[in-house]
């Protein structure tokens, strides 16, 4: 726990993202970039989690994030993602799509492109509520149901999909690369296929019967039919794109609205997850080879558990183990959630094989069948009592921001 | 009516001269404006200017937010402190409780501080500088109370807290000291006796010695008298309330030791050095060499812990006052006045918690120090035997005022709710009629205002909420939106409007928009009948489209004879069946085409028997007759058609 680093910085933070490191370099994440909101004047910050020599030998401040550089944004930061290392791409509540350049050697931003209208209504703004991008190409997603696609190195739309949505959009995110996800409020998922002109999903995908709102997407970074979504109810919900409509699997994580779900970009066995209960949660499946001790305890309960309360397209879910440990003023409570299901419909597991055939790439995450999988999770913040906005993980570094005010940083994430 | 104990603060507004000044109450702050005052027909230029007059500066200060947001931390972990713990482990909770607080009040004053420094703008660093005195006051305040209220020690141990009270408040010492040290010759520096009779006066004489060994090596012929010294401030017994000595017992060895003090100056052993002797007239508390000294006492209340420390280490807390109240006229003679921290300090010698809030209260400009203090010497039990003549009672009342001050930020209102939730008699009252005002920007904020209404059980806030959102939806022309917030709400009457609005627009174009939500209604469909009807006229669309003739057939009639359908749209739905009815397989039987013919019969009866409205054209009229006699027509072949397959079927 002394790894965590945490910074009261006077203002909500909505967006928090790692400015992402060269793969062959094998180096650590140490700039991060923040957008608050719900502030009479907003911002955007970069900020250095201390790798310098400048911090790190004195006064105690290891790893304590400093301030490089801010910038004023017009409206709430309701997204932000890296267009490339130097540049940013933000979502603002006013409907604007921002890209804003940091100049690493004299810590400056300046604005490079904006499009102040990206979503709108008619007679009012329209907040733009998601960005997702993939170097030149931006696409966002806002509360009028728009997907607009932007090029970095072109003033005009590139194309709009009006009316993509009857409800709000609340997230986006890259399926293939022609391909992209959308959650909306009404609890569902949306597949868009930019190769066909047609301004209808190709695929539409929904929790049976109950529309609860979806905020947050992310797809598996190796198997890209592998998505996870977490909703208004806390549940997180994993998604086989390739058959059914419904969810794979359901796992209750938070009390309330999941505001973030990201698998590890380079171990996706582990998936982090945040929410409005104020909880940030790190899960993790093992993979088959190290079979639980655990198993063999709660695996026989859970089934009955899972076969007579959840319907049968949902095999797992989770069993709670409470830990206490109590130190000083904080409660720190580890959930342990081991979960398992034994499979009800063999036929479609063999359907799960990817086609390379390789059984071992058989993603845990939709491992139901298999009681040689186990899911644990672990609470990776201390007490917190106000929302977690956001939160990114790279390499060992984890980065949240809170309604608190506060930062978190976290450089030894086991992963 | 009580008096007012303190004259109102005047707020200067720039305005004209001789022009009246209208006011409105806002949630935390006043708007002031120039009104016009036409006694003599006079008219003139009013000025165009609304002025915002805020009570609580405090919260717009950056830095200052850290504060708010660190100690609303505590606050809410102080609240769920173990009702379950023994009252004994629950003290020392408080105090950790206590420290962490204060630890926040000094982190910010650091920053406050560092930023004063460092800024160019005179303006900003006298802002800030005096920040930093009203915070150090506020924690002065803070670690007294803690000492004599939460922590309550016992006679012996007060002592050896407040002496931690006054080196912790007076920490220049260790400055000069260290400047001391670092100079080339510290015996010889300037400030060197003032630094050891300082570390005296602080009762920090282990220091003290470490200093005089310094002097010592420099003076071999006084070696002797050093030495003395020396052995004179080694033995000085401290109470220790940790271990098996009793109070008496110390007293009498701290008695010896005071003789023997007293002898060391009867005897003029340190004559020859006025330093020394200085030393040892304060070593037996010779009041007069005390007050000799006020610069390097500084306050009147270091001059009692010294005083105290070597006239009366066994003081009992309930004799402090006695010893307070001299010791502050003794220091103060040439000033007249005491300035309020020293009343307030002088009331909390007194045990006088009340007067303590109160004189906080009337002379910080912020509520933060006095509702968290409250707070938490209510938590210790202490505020119990205190009623107000208003509201519930003084920590609630405390506690409201700071939070709706947290309301009016435009940021800062979330924090706000926690406390309320600890309000238990008016806080929910505050918080249902504070969260009106939240403006919702976007949908996520509108979702997290929405969270806690529905986490608190406020229905009215929640439908509120969920109506603002689904009026906005309905003026930016997003029926599915709207219909999504209002469906949430729970809000019948307006899910019917919307409803009605999905039938117009399908009216008018021809289909359905919005066909991923009206799809996907479910349960939520029964929410009112029209919505029902939309949901499942949408579902005979569905049908007919996959062809599935006879189902769609059996629920358009539904539809009708279960009077689900308005009565205005009964035609619709009977155009509607003129395909299926042209269809060359019989699709409705004899019995549903009877049904049908029923309801159409009731539908033109009842047309005919309103007049017809003037602004019905005539072509409107006709295209109406034809539309029924198609109508009609369609029926009965169809009628004639049912009849003769079912006959066949049944011989």
């Amino acid at each position: 726990m002394e790894s965590i680093n945490a910074k009261y910085v006077s203002q909500k933070i909505s967006k928090i993202r790692w400015r992402p490191v060269s793969h062959a370099a094998l180096q650590q994440p140490d700039i991060f970039v923040t957008g608050s909101w719900d502030n009479e004047d907003n911002k955007i910050s970069f900020w250095s989690t201390g790798n310098h020599e400048t911090s790190a030998n004195d006064d105690g401040f290891e790893g304590d994030p400093q301030l490089l550089c801010e910038q004023r944004h017009k409206g709430d930061v309701l997204e932000l993602q890296f267009l490339d290392p130097d540049r940013i791409v933000t979502a603002s509540s006013t409907g604007a799509v921002t890209i804003f350049r940091h100049h690493q050697n004299n810590q400056a931003i300046s604005l490079c492109h904006e499009w102040p209208r990206a979503h709108y209504y008619p007679c009012d703004n329209a907040p733009c509520t998601g960005v997702v991008c993939s170097s030149p190409e931006i696409v966002t997603v806002g509360e009028d149901g728009r997907i607009v696609v932007f090029r970095a190195d072109q003033e005009g739309v590139n194309r709009v999909i009006e009316n993509a949505d009857s409800s709000t959009i609340h997230a986006v995110t890259y399926l293939r690369t022609t391909e992209i996800l959308t959650v909306n409020s009404i609890g569902q998922l949306k597949m868009w296929d930019f190769r066909q002109q047609s301004s209808s999903p190709a695929q539409i995908l929904s929790l049976s019967g109950d529309r609860v709102p979806l905020h947050c997407v992310d797809r598996h970074p190796n198997q890209q039919h592998i998505v996870a979504t977490g909703g208004q109810d806390g549940m997180l919900c994993v998604w086989d794109m390739r058959q059914g409509s419904a969810p794979f699997s359901l796992m209750e994580a938070h009390s309330a609205e999941m505001w973030e779900v990201h698998f590890h970009p380079s171990n996706p066995d582990h998936l982090f997850t945040c929410s409005e209960d104020g909880s940030l949660l790190h899960w993790e499946t093992s993979s088959h080879s190290d079979i639980s001790y655990l198993q063999g305890k709660f695996l026989s309960s859970q089934c009955h558990l899972n076969l007579s309360m959840i319907s049968k397209n949902i095999l797992n879910k989770c069993s709670v183990l409470i830990f206490h440990v109590f130190l000083n003023f904080y409660f720190f409570i580890f959930l342990k959630c081991v979960s398992g299901g034994r499979n009800n419909s063999t036929t479609s597991r063999s359907a799960m094989a990817p086609a390379g055939g390789n059984q071992s790439l058989i993603s845990t995450w939709l491992s139901g069948e298999s009681s040689k999988a186990r899911l644990e999770t672990t609470h990776m913040l201390p007490s917190q009592t106000l929302s977690v906005n956001t939160l990114d993980v790279l390499g060992q570094c984890l980065a949240c921001g809170t309604d608190g005010e506060a930062i978190f940083v976290n450089r030894q994430v086991p992963v | 009516m009580e008096e007012v104990d303190v004259e109102p603060v005047i707020t200067n507004i720039p305005a004209s001269a001789g022009k009246h000044l209208g006011f409105t109450w806002g949630p935390g702050d006043i708007l002031v404006y120039e009104t016009l005052y036409k006694a003599s027909g006079f008219v003139g230029s009013g000025s165009p200017f609304i002025h915002e007059i805020r009570k609580d500066e405090d919260i717009y200060s950056p830095i200052l937010r850290k504060l708010f947001n660190e100690s609303h931390h505590i606050f809410v972990g102080l609240q769920t402190v173990g009702e379950e713990l023994p009252s004994k482990n629950k003290k020392a909770q408080f105090v950790s409780v206590s420290k962490n607080y204060r630890s926040v009040i000094r982190a910010c004053m650091e920053e406050l501080q560092q930023v004063a420094v460092s800024t160019k703008s005179p303006d900003i660093a006298t802002q800030y500088g005096n920040q930093v005195s009203i915070l150090l006051a506020i924690e002065l305040i803070w670690n007294l109370c803690e000492v004599l209220f939460i922590d309550a020690a016992p006679a012996g141990s007060v002592l050896l807290h407040l002496l931690d009270w006054v080196r912790l408040h007076k920490a220049d010492v260790d400055e000069k000291a260290k400047e001391v040290l670092q100079s080339e010759s510290p015996a010889e520096h300037r400030d060197y006796w003032d630094v050891v009779v300082s570390y005296i006066l602080q009762g920090r004489l282990e220091e003290a010695r470490q200093m005089l060994m310094k002097q010592a090596v420099l003076h071999p012929a006084a070696r002797n008298m050093y030495k003395l010294m020396d052995s004179l401030l080694s033995k000085m017994p401290f109470y220790n309330p940790g271990g098996t000595q009793t109070l008496t017992e110390f007293h009498v060895k701290w008695s010896l030791w005071h003789e023997e003090a007293d002898h060391c100056l009867q005897d003029n052993s340190f004559s020859s050095n006025k330093h020394l002797e200085l030393i040892c007239k304060i070593l037996v508390g010779d009041e007069d060499t005390l007050l000799e000294h006020k610069e390097l006492l500084s306050t009147w209340y270091h001059f009692l812990v010294t005083r105290l420390l070597y006239c009366h280490p066994t003081v009992k807390p309930t004799e402090l006052h006695h010893y307070a109240q001299s010791c502050m006229t003794l220091f103060l003679e040439s000033r007249s006045v005491p300035e309020p921290l020293d009343s307030i300090l002088l009331a909390a010698f007194e045990f006088d918690i009340h007067q303590v809030l109160k004189d906080c209260s009337i002379a910080l400009n912020n509520w933060w120090f006095v509702a968290h203090l409250t707070d938490l010497l209510d938590h210790c039990k202490l505020l119990q035997s205190h009623n107000l003549h208003f509201g519930s009672n003084l920590r609630e009342f405390l506690l409201l005022e700071y939070a709706s001050g947290l309301f009016t930020h435009h940021s800062l209102w979330q924090l706000a709710v926690d406390y309320f939730d600890h309000c238990p008699e008016f806080g929910r009252v505050y918080l249902e009629l504070q969260i009106d005002h939240v403006p919702l920007d976007t949908e996520r904020k509108a979702l997290k205002v929405l969270r806690i209404c529905e986490q608190r059980q406020m229905p009215e806030q929640v439908r509120s909420i969920c109506k603002i959102m689904a009026m906005r939806a309905l003026r930016n022309n997003r029926l599915g939106s709207a219909l999504s917030w209002s469906i949430r709400a729970k809000d019948a009457a307006f899910a019917t409007l919307i409803s009605e609005k999905f039938l117009q627009d399908y009216c008018i174009r021809g289909t359905f928009s919005d066909l991923d939500l009206i799809d996907n209604l479910g349960p939520a469909m029964l929410l009112s009948d029209r919505l029902t009807f939309l949901g499942k006229y949408r579902e005979f669309h569905k049908l007919y489209g996959e062809k599935r003739f006879s189902e769609a057939a059996k629920l358009l009639l539904s539809l009708m004879t279960a009077k689900i359908a308005p009565r205005s749209f009964w035609m619709t739905l009977l155009t509607d069946a003129l395909p299926l009815l042209e269809q060359k397989e019989v699709i409705f039987s004899a019995d549903q085409t009877h049904e049908l013919m029923f309801c159409l019969e009731e539908l033109t009866s009842s047309l005919n028997a309103t007049p017809a409205s003037e602004d019905r054209t005539m072509q409107d009229e006709d295209m109406e007759q034809t539309k029924v006699e198609l109508l009609r027509l369609a029926l009965a072949r169809n009628l004639a058609m049912a009849i003769v397959k079912e006959g066949t079927v049944e011989t």
